[in-house]
Order: C-alpha cells, then sequence, then structure tokens
C-alpha cells in the first residue's frame, strides 16, 4: 500500500514539475516581449518612424529610424523574392518531377534540413570574402544576396512540406489530362498550395529581416536611405546592435525603438502567417 | 499550322522550366559545398603557416605578433553551449512529456504559436533582453550568492539567454519523437496496471532515448552558431576563462566582432574564417549525426 | 470477334520491386464499347488500366514488360511524347480531383493546354462538356465558385467533363462511382452508355451489378492474372471458369 502511496506523490510531483517546465517557457516569451515593449515603446514616435538619424548613428541625439526600417524592408523583401525564385522551382522539381525516385527525395530534404542548420554568421563570412574576391563593397545587394542563401534552405523546405501533402491522384489527372510536368507544376500545385506558399514567404522574410549576423558583414551602415543597390544600407537588426552599445541614452533609445518595430513586424508576420494558413483554401481539395 | 507551333512552344517553355528548375536543385544542394570551399581557400594562407591543431589547441591569440590560438574562443563557446543545453534540455523535456501525455488540447494549441513566435524572434532582440533584464540578473541576483561582484556580462548571462533561443528547437523536435511512440504501446502498458508516469518513465523514455540525444544535440549545433545575442551579454574577454560567472569570448562572436579592422593585420582575416569554417564543419557534422538518429528513429517505429 | 481492337495489350507483364504485379497480361479491348474490368480488390486492374496511359511512370521500383498497343502503335516503346499519348485517355478515378480553380476553368484547363485560348470559343465547348456530363444546368449561375464547392457527385462529372474537353477517343475509369452517392453513380453509368458510340470505354469496378448493367465486354481478374474475358453476354450467362462463377455468384469479393 505505502509502495502506491509513493508512486502516486511520484507522479504528481513530477507532473507539477512538468507543468512548470511549460509554463517557464510561456512565461519566459511573455518576459521577453514585456521588456522589449516596456523600455522601447516610450521612445516610439512618429519623428521617429519618418526620420533619419541627425549627427551621426552613433553620436547624434536626434532624429530616428527610417533608414533602417526602409533598409531592412528592402533587403527582406529583395531576399525573400530572390530565394523564392529559387526556391519554389526546387520544392515542386522533388515532388513532382522526381515523384517517383523517393530515396533520392528523402537524401536531398535530409541535406536541406542540415543546411537550415548551418548558423548565419557563416553565410555572413562567406558573403563577406565572395564580396572582397570581386571587389565588391558592403552594400545592400551583398547584403541581399547573402540572406538569399541563408533563407534559401528554409524557403524550400517549408515550401516542400505543403506540397507534398497534395494527393498524387492530382497529379495523375492533370497528366491524363496531357499536360506536361512543369505545366502542373506551376499551375496546378502552385494553385492548390498557395497559402502554404504564402505562409513560407512570410517565414523566410521574418528570418531574413531579424538576422544580424549575415548582414553585419555584407550591407554595412548608414544614416542614409538606400538609395541604390551598390551602396551600403542600414538594417533594423544593425540599428538594434550597434546603437544599443552607444554611451548617448538617445541613441540607445533609438536602438529600444527598432527593437519595438522589429518585434512588432516578427508577431504581425507570425499572427497572419496563422490566419493565411486557415484561409485561402477555398479553392483546395481536402 | 498555328497549334503545332503552339505545341512546340509549350513543350520548349516546359524544358526550360525543367531546366531551370534542374539547376535551382543543384546549387541548393550544393551551396554547403561552395560555402566550405570558399571558405576553406581563405583559410588557406593561414593553414600554411600553422597546422590546424597548433590553431585549435594554442592559448595564444595576438593577431598583431601572428599568434591565433583559438583554444579561449572553442572552450568559451563550449561552457556557454553547455549551459544553454543543461538549462533548456529539462524544461524542454519536461514540456514535451507534458504537452503529449499530460496536457488537454487546448494547452498545446496555446504552445504552438508560443513556440513559432519563440523560434521566430531575431537573434538581436534575445540580445537586448539580454541586455534588459539577465544581466542585470546575474549581476544583482547571482552574484552576490556568489560572493562576487560582476558586471554581468558573463557566460552564464550568455548561456540563459541562448538557453531560451534554443527551447523551441529542442521542444519542437521532443513533440515530434514522442509522437511517433505509438500510441498502442501506451495503451498496452497502461493495461497492465500501469500508471501514466510508469509508462512514461519506463517505455516512452526508452524508446524515445535516441530521439531525445538527437534533439539536444541539434539544439547544441543552433546555440553553437548563434552569435549576435551571445555576443551582446557573454562579455567577449578573450582568456581561457574557468567560470560560468567569467566573461567569455565564444567563436562566432570573434568573427562578428572583428570583421572591421581585419582586413589591415596580415593573416587575420585568414583566421577569421578559419574559424567559420571550423563551426561550418562542426555544426554540419552534429546535424547530419543527429537528423540520421531522428531518421532511423522515425523509420523503426 | 468481328469489332475493331482498340486497345490491345500482349504479355504484359508488371513488377513492384520484387512483387509480380501482373502476370502475362493479353487482351484486345474493342473499340467504342464498354469494357468492364472486375476482380476482388488487390488483384492488379488498378494497375492495368493506369499502364494503359502510362501513369505508372510515376512510381517508384515499377517494371515493365510488353506491349500495350493503341491503334496499333505501342505506347511502352515510342518516341510519341507521353503528354500526347495521355490526352487520347480521359481519366475518371475513385474520387473526384478537381483543379484548384473555379469551375469554367477546370474545364478549359484542358482546352488551353491544347492551345485554344479564344474566349468565345472556349466558352461554348466549356458549356457543351458540361452539357455533355448533365452538369451545365446545375453550375451555369456559378461557374466562378471553386471546383471545390461542388458536392463529390458534381465534382465526378465535372472531371468527366474536363477528361472529355481534351478530345480523347478512350475514357479509362478507375471505380467511378464508388466514392458516390447511388443518384450521381446512376448518372455516371448512363453517361458512359451515352458515350460509347464516340469513345472507348474501360471501366475498373468491383461492383458487380455496375458491370452487369453496362458492360459489353468483362475481363476478370484475380492475383495479377486475367482468369477470363469475353463478351459480357456470354461472360455473365455462361462463365467457364470456376473461379468466375464463384466471383460472379457472389462467393467472395
Amino acid at each position: 500500500m505505502n509502495i502506491l502511496k509513493l508512486r502516486k506523490a511520484e507522479e504528481l510531483i513530477f507532473r507539477i514539475i512538468m507543468f512548470l517546465a511549460t509554463t517557464v517557457i510561456i512565461l519566459a516569451l511573455c518576459m521577453i516581449i514585456y521588456s522589449i515593449l516596456h523600455k522601447g515603446l516610450p521612445s516610439v514616435s512618429w519623428s521617429m518612424i519618418s526620420q533619419l538619424p541627425k549627427g551621426g548613428f552613433y553620436f547624434g541625439k536626434e532624429g530616428g529610424i527610417l533608414n533602417a526600417i526602409l533598409g531592412s524592408v528592402y533587403l527582406a523583401s529583395g531576399a525573400t523574392l530572390l530565394a523564392f525564385v529559387l526556391g519554389l522551382p526546387v520544392s515542386l522539381y522533388i515532388n513532382i518531377h522526381l515523384h517517383k525516385r523517393k530515396k533520392l527525395v528523402n537524401g536531398i530534404r535530409f541535406m536541406l534540413d542540415v543546411m537550415w542548420g548551418i548558423p548565419s554568421i557563416v553565410y555572413g563570412a562567406f558573403g563577406f570574402s565572395v564580396m572582397l574576391f570581386f571587389g565588391m563593397r558592403s552594400s545592400l545587394l551583398a547584403g541581399m544576396l547573402t540572406v538569399t542563401l541563408f533563407i534559401l534552405p528554409i524557403m524550400i523546405r517549408a515550401i516542400d512540406e505543403i506540397v507534398k501533402t497534395v494527393p498524387s491522384g492530382l497529379l495523375e489527372a492533370t497528366l491524363s489530362l496531357g499536360s506536361t510536368k512543369s505545366e502542373t507544376a506551376y499551375r496546378v500545385y502552385f494553385r492548390q498550395c498557395i497559402s502554404g506558399i504564402t505562409t513560407a514567404l512570410l517565414l523566410s522574410f521574418g528570418r531574413a529581416i531579424g538576422d544580424a549576423a549575415s548582414v553585419l558583414f555584407t550591407t554595412g551602415y548608414t544614416d542614409n536611405l538606400p538609395t541604390s543597390l551598390a551602396k551600403p544600407t542600414a538594417t533594423l537588426p544593425l540599428a538594434i546592435f550597434f546603437q544599443l552599445s552607444s554611451p548617448i541614452e538617445e541613441v540607445k533609445a533609438r536602438a529600444y525603438a527598432s527593437a519595438v518595430i522589429l518585434t512588432v513586424i516578427i508577431l504581425i508576420i507570425s499572427i497572419i502567417s496563422r490566419i493565411t494558413s486557415r484561409k485561402y483554401q477555398k479553392n483546395k481539395i481536402k | 499550322m498555328a497549334l503545332q507551333v503552339f505545341h512546340r512552344t509549350r513543350i520548349l517553355r516546359s524544358r526550360i522550366h525543367s531546366s531551370w528548375m534542374t539547376f535551382a536543385l543543384v546549387f541548393s544542394l550544393l551551396l554547403p559545398v561552395i560555402l566550405g570551399i570558399g571558405l576553406y581557400l581563405k583559410s588557406a594562407s593561414l593553414l600554411q603557416e600553422y597546422s590546424i591543431w597548433e590553431i585549435l589547441f594554442s592559448s595564444k591569440w595576438k593577431p598583431l605578433s601572428g599568434q591565433f590560438g583559438m583554444l579561449p574562443f572553442i572552450i568559451s563557446s563550449l561552457w556557454v553551449t553547455m549551459i544553454a543545453l543543461l538549462v533548456a534540455g529539462p524544461v524542454c523535456l519536461l514540456s514535451a512529456i507534458h504537452l503529449t501525455q499530460y496536457a488537454k488540447p487546448i494547452v498545446l494549441r496555446i504552445m504552438h504559436p508560443v513556440i513559432d513566435i519563440l523560434a521566430g524572434i531575431p537573434s538581436v532582440i534575445y540580445g537586448v533582453w539580454g541586455v534588459l533584464v539577465i544581466v542585470p540578473f546575474t549581476a544583482d541576483v547571482i552574484g552576490p550568492i556568489f560572493h562576487k561582484s560582476i558586471t554581468g556580462y558573463s557566460i552564464l548571462s550568455g548561456g540563459i539567454v541562448l538557453a531560451v533561443m534554443i527551447i523551441p528547437f529542442i521542444l519542437n523536435i521532443l513533440i515530434e519523437v514522442f509522437r511517433t511512440i505509438p500510441e498502442e504501446l501506451t495503451e498496452v502498458t497502461l493495461s497492465l496496471g500501469a500508471t501514466r508516469w510508469m509508462v512514461v518513465k519506463h517505455v516512452l523514455i526508452k524508446k524515445a532515448f535516441p530521439g531525445i540525444v538527437s534533439a539536444f544535440s541539434l539544439g547544441l549545433s543552433r546555440a553553437f552558431g548563434e552569435t549576435i545575442a551571445v555576443l551582446m551579454v557573454v562579455g567577449n574577454v578573450t582568456h581561457i576563462p574557468t567560470g560560468a560567472l567569467q566573461p567569455g569570448y565564444p567563436l562566432p562572436a570573434l568573427i562578428a566582432n572583428n570583421y572591421g579592422e581585419m582586413l589591415s593585420v596580415p593573416m587575420y582575416d585568414s583566421a577569421l574564417m578559419l574559424a567559420a569554417f571550423v563551426l561550418l564543419v562542426i555544426v554540419i557534422m552534429f546535424n547530419i549525426v543527429s537528423r540520421w538518429m531522428i531518421h532511423r528513429l522515425e523509420k523503426n517505429i | 470477334m468481328s469489332e475493331h481492337v482498340k486497345i490491345s495489350v500482349e504479355d504484359l507483364n508488371l513488377y513492384i520491386g520484387k512483387q509480380h504485379i501482373l502476370k502475362d497480361i493479353n487482351t484486345r479491348i474493342p473499340e467504342n464499347q464498354i469494357t468492364v474490368i472486375l476482380g476482388p480488390s488487390g488483384c492488379g486492374k488498378t494497375t492495368l488500366l493506369k499502364s494503359m496511359n502510362r501513369l505508372t511512370d510515376l512510381y517508384s521500383n515499377v517494371k515493365v514488360d510488353g506491349k500495350i498497343l493503341i491503334d496499333n502503335e505501342d505506347i511502352l516503346h515510342t518516341d510519341t511524347d507521353i503528354t500526347t499519348i495521355r490526352k487520347r485517355m480521359g481519366l475518371l478515378s475513385q474520387r473526384p480531383y478537381p483543379l484548384p480553380m473555379n469551375i469554367f476553368n477546370n474545364v478549359a484547363y484542358g482546352l488551353r493546354i491544347s492551345g485554344r485560348k479564344n474566349k468565345a470559343v472556349l466558352r461554348k465547348r466549356v458549356q457543351h462538356y458540361l452539357e455533355l456530363v448533365n452538369l451545365w444546368e446545375e453550375v451555369k449561375d456559378r461557374l466562378h465558385d471553386p471546383a471545390s464547392s461542388l458536392s463529390i457527385g458534381q465534382q465526378q462529372r465535372l472531371c468527366l467533363a474536363r477528361g472529355l474537353s481534351v478530345d480523347p477517343d478512350i475514357i479509362l475509369a478507375d471505380e467511378p462511382t464508388s466514392a458516390l452517392d447511388p443518384i450521381s453513380s446512376e448518372v455516371i453509368e448512363r453517361k458512359f452508355v451515352d458515350l460509347k458510340s464516340q469513345y472507348t470505354v474501360v471501366v475498373v469496378t468491383h461492383s458487380l451489378q455496375q458491370a452487369k448493367r453496362i458492360a459489353d465486354y468483362a475481363i476478370f481478374m484475380y492475383l495479377g492474372e486475367i482468369i477470363e474475358q469475353g463478351p459480357a453476354a456470354d461472360f455473365f450467362s455462361n462463365p467457364t471458369e470456376e473461379l468466375t462463377r464463384s466471383y460472379i455468384k457472389g462467393l467472395f469479393n
């Protein structure tokens, strides 16, 4: 009888600890968001997001972070677009053209998963050395290309996860109409997976806009708006990173404001992608 | 005839698409190889002067006098990643068991976005959080416990921040792993009169053990390559740390911190690219082994 | 047999890995008739059907020997583009797979990839094929709704219209009514009977009743082999093989 009680007590204790573990994770997220908003919201104002830094981003006490906001949006949009142009065909190809080569496709997926694990600093270092090799200076373009490489495996696998759920009956039906595999890919599978592809795009965009280590080497930093692909560009992560280490409070405030904006962008992305994966399903067969 | 032309252009278009698809696939798969070769070539000039072992196991880092011993950075990296795993591992394991075995579906529905958002928050934001919360916490709460006066910029702070960052990765994989264990197995054991907890202890953990190890090692390799967040809270002092409350200087932070000045010092850039190369190789190896183990687990069950 | 032979299968063997799925299949499918392939599930009838338009290409480890002649052209060994071959055969699968588009475009898709782009022509053709499957009246006011909003029975008829739109001369149907309600099933069956004057129809089914209702020519398969085949009248009234007899009596399924 005693043993039974002991067992019950043991289970109870562990259940409490396990419950606490889950709670701690939720609390950690709340704490992160709270501390960023608490510190940063007072600094967010219209002039903060609509002005360029004045007197240099590291010393000037005036001005805002428009340069970083626009720079990040340009950079992330460009990289997402490039990664999409490269990534979508790969996802479709391995599911349609390589439909019968199951083992090969699993090998490819395995490789892509491994690549997903490569840290962004490695892409950054690589991008930097390639840039030097071609005699390029740090620029929006160099950063965009580096980030493209970094998000490519993420993009491919995210789309692939959606495409691989399409029933092969649809492939058979489309091919029976005399479609080529490429037509099947772009005209039918693409539509069928449109909501999932949107989510994959958002996910990749979020990675692209948030990563600092890959752009640290390659985009440089500037007080100006991005006007050309060949010029250095400010980005939000670096706006936070550089300005946070400043001794001047007004400059730090710009870092905190940037942190709020970046966090809000990420939150919005994750909300939208939750919604899109539910909506846009009306043309989808189940 | 117009239709024939149409048909021919259609086939041609399909061929072009297929070629582009094949190119994109080959390019994507070669990416790690290209990365490896690029970084290796850049670090070759340093490797001509010193052997790789000399560099990895020497503790003398004096770029100005041509000494590039990376041991302090490697040891620092090991410290922060180990602390991160020690914190994140148990939390994730307990939470994953809770979520898959005990929790009501509603809890899982709450946790999915929580995990997503945690995984989506950029590294630099974790860094800001670390500076705002964890660093003062280490300085004001942990320090006094050990009767030390510290700034808080330390290996411990880096480890804690990293721990939170890798929680979503490990937790996600663990949930997947526990889901691959068939429900029947649990039911059979339950019907023998075991309690839920005994099932977890005697069946689930044992069955999932390779998966748990893989999840942890994936988390470890993720932590190993993390740059900006750690860099912001770890202190960045070049020495071989002997305690968690000391500052450290992990490998990725070394690369990130020195890109500006490295061009003027001979072979400095080679050394940093070698560091990136080492990082790449270690992370890829960790990933291959642990993903392979998970793959095997899923196949066997 | 006096009729013209549309599809002729000669010594067809098909393996998936080491499994021998189709064994020495020989059959001659008559033109402008309904041929029914019968048999218990797992006997290889669907595989036989899919090898006729080479959908078996899609699956790994498949090895095919022998010949499948369509109008005397061996489609297993030919230089003709596979899409051209497939276009000659409309496929109707077990459950409907409408394309992820609206109702109109589901039928127009096949026309477009065959090079018909003129809007007025498209509209006319789409209406024609929808009428052909008795769907036009039901959907003419909602042509721009997604195809997935139709009922399963309507979807299956839509798929039939889509298959007909590329102007095939053969219709391959793989248990086309097994997911449908009785009324929709009947519509599909009646359609087959109407269509056989212009098309060669091959239907795989495990419903004996259905086979009796529509078949002109019947093939009975068991464990990858053709046990018996012949004109429907003889086949059902006077089967020669013991296995066929017990199957027709409903002794096994």
